[in-house]
């Protein structure tokens, strides 16, 4: 179970076949993944290696979202 | 990693050093066959990693192969500081007329090799040191430039050696040398050296440590010592939380989380960078405090491995708290480290606030790190409060823990 980080898709990334690819590949830590029909999803166990980035939010800009769950506020 | 004296001189032999014709043997049988082929009295000695093998009774005589035998025998049987012999050297014995000692080994605040002879050996040559400073000579040489002869020559002739026998030891303390810079050494000892009642020379005994990182290098070489690479050569064998350790840091190639060693204290450490894990395992000793482990942190372990780590600290009966400390930290992320600790403890069940002593990595990331401590209540410091005053607060946090036995 993800403690610190958690991300958030847009559905309407499923839409878009190369982005979904697209942010499988740039994920340095493997926290996207592609199930058996195309569709992106979030790998739970992979979610606190998150390093912050920013890779997925500069190829879906509005899309994806990190949210660090420990965030004071 | 020490070789034994065997496979040490397997090795000088290369480099062209003189030696007593030997040979290894796994059994008293061996060794009764071994003495036999060299002929005459031979000397028998415990192959062992650890010194004081003549006080313990790991270096005997005999004049026949039949009292090789049972040399060999008890000498096998013999444990000496805790080890078992790995097997026994018969080696030809020789009257001595004369003994030196030779070493070559890191000098790290000269930054350089340095070698030490000495024309009194085959005892212990700091103690000649004290008592005899003028039959002690040290030379430094670099280990960026082809090793020359002359260094050598220069420590030998330093201590009154002359004529003959100082070409024959100067060949020989430049073999060393050259082994020492070849073969990745940290150590590299001939104690004694023997003048024989013929006037040659032969080194009588052998000391190679080799750095520990350098065995992937040497792989080959180890190969053909027979040094398994399952080997580690330490003092003792692991035990079982120092093996899980080890497959800590195996399981993910990020940063470096384990190579732990386990003591009996109450006090976990998740401690590293740059020489930080030494210095603050001495200062929580220096503080009163029982360490429960020493560990190597460092590289930018990933989230998974740092609490894989803690995890395993943790499961050591005794550990009441830990305490995570780092240098100042450049090449880890002090907010990973965070996550993966805080991550641990939750894990096995405990409170981070409560379990973890003292929080002390700064560098990298920091402010970051310091808001997921604090989303956890964990108390940290950062890089004003210095290493030995952490370890000085942990240690007292401990101490003061409610009901706590004293």
């Amino acid at each position: 179970m993800a403690m610190f980080i958690r991300v958030d898709v847009d559905p309407a990334v499923q839409a878009d076949p190369a982005l979904c690819k697209r942010l499988v590949e740039l994920c340095p830590v493997d926290i996207f993944a592609l199930d058996g029909a195309g569709r992106i999803a979030t790998v739970e166990q992979n979610l606190d290696e998150c390093t912050l980035c920013d890779l997925c939010i500069a190829a879906a800009p509005g899309r994806v979202t990190v949210v660090k769950l420990y965030a004071e506020g | 990693m020490r070789l034994y004296e065997h496979e040490s001189k397997q090795l000088l032999r290369r480099h062209g050093v003189p030696l007593p014709k030997s040979a290894l043997a796994r059994s008293a049988e061996e060794a009764e066959r071994a003495a036999a082929g060299l002929g005459g009295p031979v000397v028998l000695k415990s192959q062992v990693l650890t010194g004081g093998r003549m006080k313990a009774g790991g270096v005997r005589f005999a004049s026949s192969p039949a009292e090789a035998k049972s040399a060999a025998a008890a000498i096998l049987t013999l444990p000496i500081n805790g080890q078992q012999p790995a097997g026994v050297l018969v080696e030809e014995r020789r009257t001595i007329a004369q003994e030196y000692y030779a070493a070559v080994t890191w000098d790290t605040r000269a930054k350089q090799p340095v070698i030490v002879f000495s024309d009194m050996g085959g005892i212990d040559v700091e103690e000649v040191a004290v008592q005899h400073p003028g039959h002690v000579a040290r030379v430094h040489f670099s280990a960026l430039t082809p090793f020359s002869d002359f260094f050598a020559k220069v420590a030998v002739a330093s201590t009154g050696v002359s004529g003959n026998e100082l070409g024959a030891l100067t060949r020989i303390v430049a073999a060393l040398a050259r082994a020492f810079l070849q073969y990745d050494l940290t150590l590299a000892e001939i104690n004694p050296i023997g003048r024989l009642d013929d006037g040659s020379i032969v080194a009588l005994d052998a000391h190679l440590d080799m750095e520990e990182e350098a065995r992937g290098t040497h792989r080959a070489l180890l190969q053909e010592l027979g040094v398994p690479e399952e080997d580690t050569r330490q003092a003792r064998p692991p035990t079982a939380f120092e093996i899980a350790g080890a497959a800590v840091d195996a399981s993910d190639p990020r940063g470096v989380a384990g190579r732990v060693v386990e003591f009996d204290g109450n006090l976990g450490l998740i401690i590293g960078a740059g020489g930080g894990s030494l210095t603050l395992f001495d200062a929580i000793r220096a503080a009163g405090g029982k360490p429960a482990n020493y560990c190597e942190i460092g590289g930018n372990p990933s989230v998974g491995k740092a609490a894989a780590l803690t995890r395993l600290v943790l499961s050591k009966p005794g550990v009441e708290q830990i305490a995570v400390m780092m240098n100042v930290v450049s090449n880890t992320r002090v907010d990973i480290m965070a996550r993966g600790v805080i991550k641990g403890v939750i894990e096995a069940g405990h409170d981070p606030a409560a379990k973890i002593a003292i929080f002390r990595i700064p560098g990298s990331w920091e402010e970051e790190g310091f808001a997921i401590l604090r989303r956890y209540g964990v108390d940290y410091v950062d890089r004003s409060v210095s290493m030995h005053e952490a370890a000085r607060r942990a240690v007292a946090k401990l101490g003061a823990q409610p009901g706590r036995k004293r």
